[in-house]
């Protein structure tokens, strides 16, 4: 099997400031990738780049050995999507649910719209009758679930999640997060995670990479969370001061 | 952090009316709730009504003139008392209606979908498409409309039709700033960019996505418009640009009675009136308009 999603040499700059020097790793099929770090650091950069919703960057991204610079826009859209972190800002505030699911599937000309957007409710969890509500009559969670729900309609085969749970309640954020996790376990789609919670990365991600100033420090296993197996400074001292947090709480 | 594995309890919808007709029922409610927004309904009620019934309320022909009762003054006969040619003016008021809402209607529906398309293309796009687009905007916003429009109706030739041609040429500029400024607030927001993934032409964000959010502003900007073109039009009628004689627009009207004032106050007094109140009633709707539109009154549905 291809690798689902390889980044090469990935620089990008804006004016004068270069935020992403020169990044390069894979993800291998089916795993769920962490990006981690300080704000800045580049994190979500990544993920702008990867969705071509930035195109400024030099480098080569591929998706299952094919360049995202040669898809086309309807080929990358249906091989990628993205979940945003604010689940407020990313549903539009005058569309029904209903208006923006069926959206990606007109689009793409997929057809069987009914029957789709019932099974992309019922895998989310929503009930079929919140189809017809707005997003300003759904919780912030229910908003999460329908922005997942718009994201994994067309079936992509890498989802792109940016800080999925940052804006939610902790509660909320587990339900989420556990969503994810079998929605990924049953579609089998391969996830690119930025996260600034450990504990969010140790419970999702297979491998993670610590990013500081645009460069990957290192990529570490899950598993080298709890015992702090990691060598670089940086990443030692991230790890080192998360651990610490979460046993203060 | 300790995971819960719960899945959500969802509270059962609630009845609702119609979906289409909860915000116009709610706006209105809202409109009429306030007195002021209320004036200006019931004013825009008349002029449709008005307009709408003026051939069967009118008590004269308002083309007919009769020379043995030329500038009576209001009495039982002729309630607003009769012009320089007999002519009964509560009639020609009452036609000159449907000329008002005429113009109001075609400079309207001429002038929202051009501002708006300017407007969003420009704010969507930005860079170069935006600079023309701008630029041109600020031609025709560089000089006064009044000016411009008789510009406009002196190369076209005087008559209703050209005038309202130049009106609406003259009037989309500002709907079109107004638009540009809305779409820039949000086109770097996460829906457009998810809308971008989704593999949404250029034209389906805007129509789908950023004209919906531009609407209200855009309505509640042509509502305040709206005075300004009933004047615009009665400035170019009074002027001799506008409407032609015999017709009975308003602004003519008071044109030719202009020379009768000082003996015949009701000549341009009535036809005053009228476009006074009707150009105050669409300023009040569009100040209920812009607390109506409101997105958190929006939300009440």
């Amino acid at each position: 099997m291809t690798t689902p999603l390889a980044i090469e040499n990935l620089s990008m700059r804006f004016g004068a400031v270069t935020v992403l020097p020169d990044v390069s790793f894979e993800v291998a099929p089916g795993e769920c990738f962490g990006l981690v770090g300080e704000s800045g650091s580049g994190k979500s950069t990544i993920l702008l780049c990867v969705s071509m919703l930035l195109s400024g960057w030099e480098g080569r991204i591929a998706i299952g050995g094919r360049a995202v610079r040669d898809m086309s826009l309807m080929e990358r859209c249906r091989s990628l999507q993205m979940v945003f972190q604010d689940p407020y800002g990313s549903l539009h505030p005058r569309q029904s649910v209903r208006a923006a699911l069926s959206e990606p599937v007109r689009i793409h000309r997929l057809g069987d719209v009914d029957a789709r957007l019932e099974q992309v409710m019922t895998d989310v969890g929503l009930p079929v009758s919140f189809l017809d509500r707005y997003p300003h009559q759904l919780s912030g969670g229910q908003r999460q679930r329908v922005a997942i729900a718009r994201a994994l309609i067309l079936e992509p085969s890498i989802l792109l999640l940016d800080e999925p749970t940052s804006a939610l309640d902790v509660s909320v954020q587990a339900e989420i997060l556990n969503l994810l996790q079998r929605l990924r376990a049953e579609k089998g789609f391969t996830c690119l995670m930025v996260s600034h919670d450990l504990a969010v990365v140790d419970y999702m991600c297979d491998r993670f990479a610590v990013m500081q100033h645009g460069e990957i420090t290192e990529i570490l296993p899950r598993s080298a969370i709890l015992p702090n197996a990691a060598t670089h400074p940086y990443a030692r001292q991230l790890i080192d001061a998360s651990i610490a947090y979460e046993n203060a709480m | 952090m300790t995971m819960i594995p719960t899945e959500t309890g969802h509270a059962p919808a609630r009845p609702r009316l119609p979906r289409a007709l909860v915000p116009l029922a709610n706006i209105l409610g809202f409109l009429w709730r306030s007195p002021t927004s209320a004036f200006g309904l019931i004013v825009l009620g008349l002029l449709i009504a008005m307009a709408l019934l003026g051939p069967v309320l009118a008590p004269y022909d308002p083309y007919a003139q009769d020379l043995q009762a030329t500038l009576q003054a209001p009495s039982a006969a002729h309630w607003f008392g009769t012009d320089e040619l007999g002519r009964d003016i509560l009639s020609r008021l009452l036609f000159g209606a449907a000329i008002t809402l005429r113009i109001i209607f075609l400079v309207t529906i001429v002038v929202g979908p051009i501002g708006m398309a300017v407007g969003t293309v420009a704010g969507y796009f930005g860079g170069r498409v935006d600079t023309v687009l701008m630029r041109v905007t600020d031609i025709f916003l560089s000089f006064p409309s009044l000016i411009l429009s008789l510009a406009f109706v002196a190369a076209l030739g005087p008559s209703l039709n050209n005038a309202i041609i130049a009106i609406s040429l003259t009037a989309w500029p500002p709907i079109a700033r107004l638009a540009r400024a809305e779409t820039l607030t949000f086109r770097k927001a996460d829906y457009i960019s998810a809308a971008r993934l989704q593999g949404a032409s250029p034209a389906r964000i805007i129509w789908k996505s950023i004209v919906p959010m531009c609407l209200p502003s855009v309505v509640i900007r042509l509502t305040l418009n709206m005075a300004t073109v009933i004047l615009t039009a009665a400035g170019l009628g009074f002027l001799g640009l506008g409407a032609q004689p015999p017709m009975p627009e308003w602004g003519a009207m008071i044109a030719t009675g202009r020379r009768y004032m000082i003996d015949s106050w009701w000549l341009v007094t009535f036809p005053g009136i009228a476009i006074l109140l009707v150009s105050l009633a669409f300023n009040l709707l569009g100040d209920g308009l812009r607390d109506a539109l409101d997105p958190k009154q929006m939300n009440r549905r």
